[in-house]
């Protein structure tokens, strides 16, 4: 269990959240010209990644809008949430995944 | 290899057991192995046993980046069962559950594999539907699978209680389901392959692959470049990390599954209960203890911990249905990170790096299949072609199509 932050209704529970899996996926275009495997990968190959990762959140028991944060997937802790449609707020090279962006840069969070 | 029996330990007793010999050697790595099989869990040393037994191969290694059995072996519920909807499944899970019956002799280990019949519990018309359908399935594929009345339940399970949130309105029977003894799996194949020259190399993280015009040439790890005709991947929850460092993605999304066990009590439960709709299966290990196992957390993570929430989810139904453990301490709780395909059917599968193999995507309930998934994984390595019984599950289906949903049978019931 850890702290999800919506970008309007701020830090609350992850149980009151949805998960929606990898962000930034988009559909190809020309999809009748790509190949089986091509389309395979869009709709199934993940990143997965054991560290930083983009993903898509919605805020269920809340406002009910979704938007996208970067969380660490070994530590739980999400550095940051943004809207759909920005770009992600990248943590440093070096961040140790245990404090979010509100703590180490309090005044960049809004 | 000296042979496990009753008179090895009349005649150590006379030793006070100060001379048992070490159930493997702890080598340091060759330059290089005619196979490598990276991740020392059940599946692993299964693979590493069935190449060295039936393959021919010795010349082996398992890399292993913790100590052997430490990830999800170590991590499961420990059960076993093959009631599985399709065909393929049916095949692979059933080729498994065959060998566990008789693993204990084959390897001179005891690997208390119990038959103690495994219920899965049907709560409304919809789980009704399902287990009727996969019932009849698993009937014509030739695996025993009976419906049993709420009658016939009580009768199994007297502490249930048949009218509660969660009413039972029947259930579904494999007998030759049950449990067996998730280390005693790992020490068993890694004594037995040890004995015939396969490497155990255990604190030794792969870091990357050397491969040359597509070829896998050998691994970079923890211990320096070690060589290798063939790479066996079997990394679970970590496996999408492996084939990123040999630059291709699988279909696969790693979650959280946790389990926790009781303080131990004398037997009350002398079989596996599991229920698809309320995500909880309990059975007893032979310490006494209840083995409780839930759902997985509906996030991806490594962070091998599972969510307070999911403790409640499993621990109410539980109560519910056996209302005599409402005072029942838990012991211990811990997580997993099961590596988990769309289909809920494994991955064993040639790559797009030539010679390297992965047998992954087990997600939730890989222990089962551990015997079954090594010795077909080991002739597809050896062969450099897929085991007629491996060969639907590589991972082309997720471009041709022939997915196997195994969602009724597996994402739940582990």
């Amino acid at each position: 269990m850890f702290l999800v932050k919506c970008p309007w209704c701020g830090w609350r529970e992850q149980t009151e959240f949805s998960y929606g899996g990898e962000a930034h996926i988009a559909r190809p275009t020309g999809t009748d010209e790509i190949s089986d495997q091509e389309w395979g990968d869009y709709i199934y190959s993940r990143k997965n990644t054991k560290g930083v990762h983009a993903e898509r959140w919605v805020h269920t028991q809340g406002c009910g809008r979704w938007f996208n944060a970067v969380r660490h997937t070994v530590t739980d802790v999400m550095w940051d949430s943004y809207k759909m449609g920005e770009d992600a707020p990248n943590p440093p090279k070096d961040w140790d995944g245990l404090s979010s962006r509100d703590e180490l840069e309090p005044s960049e969070g809004k | 290899m000296k042979k496990y029996s009753i008179f090895a330990i009349a005649r150590n007793a006379r030793n006070h057991h100060q001379d048992w010999e070490r159930a493997w050697r702890s080598p340091d790595p060759k330059p290089s192995y005619d196979v490598i099989i990276i991740g020392g869990g059940g599946h692993g040393l299964a693979t590493a046993y069935y190449l060295a037994k039936e393959c021919g191969i010795t010349n082996v290694a398992v890399l292993e980046k913790g100590w052997l059995g430490g990830g999800n072996t170590g991590r499961n519920t420990t059960i076993v069962r093959s009631n599985y909807l399709w065909d393929e499944s049916a095949a692979l899970y059933d080729h498994a559950v065959k060998l566990w019956e008789g693993l204990s002799d084959e390897l001179n280990y005891n690997v208390m594999f119990s038959q103690r019949g495994l219920l899965h519990l049907a709560h409304n018309v919809h789980d009704m539907q399902e287990i009727g359908r996969r019932g009849n399935a698993i009937y014509m594929n030739g695996i025993d699978s009976e419906f049993l009345t709420p009658e016939q339940v009580k009768e199994m399970v007297p502490i249930i209680n048949l009218n509660c949130r969660y009413p039972v309105m029947g259930a579904l029977l494999q007998r030759r389901g049950g449990t067996a003894r998730h280390d005693a799996v790992a020490w068993g194949y890694a004594r037995a392959a040890d004995s015939m020259g396969v490497d155990i190399i255990q604190n030794c993280e792969v870091t990357g692959f050397k491969i040359e015009n597509g070829v896998v040439k050998g691994v970079e790890t923890t211990r320096g470049s070690i060589g290798a005709n063939k790479v066996g991947v079997v990394a679970a929850g970590h496996s999408s990390v492996v084939a990123e460092m040999a630059g291709f993605r699988m279909p696969l999304e790693s979650f959280p599954l946790q389990a926790f066990v009781s303080e131990p009590m004398k037997p009350i439960v002398d079989c596996v209960i599991m229920s698809n709709a309320i995500h909880a299966y309990i059975s007893q290990s032979d310490k006494g203890e209840l083995v409780i196992g839930g759902s997985g957390d509906p996030f991806i993570s490594y962070s091998q911990r599972g969510s307070f929430d999911q403790i409640e989810h499993v621990v109410g139904p539980v109560i519910e249905l056996y209302p005599i453990f409402s005072r029942v301490r838990m012991l211990r709780q811990w997580g997993g990170i099961t590596d988990v395909t769309v289909d809920r059917s494994p991955i064993i599968t040639k790559t797009p790096v030539d010679n390297m193999f992965f047998n992954c995507g087990w997600g939730t309930g890989g222990f089962k299949a551990t015997p079954g998934s090594g010795r077909v994984f080991a002739h597809s390595i050896a062969q450099g072609d897929m085991h007629p019984i491996a060969a639907p599950f590589t991972m082309d289906r997720f471009h041709t199509g022939a997915l196997i949903d195994e969602a009724a049978a597996a994402a739940v019931a582990h």
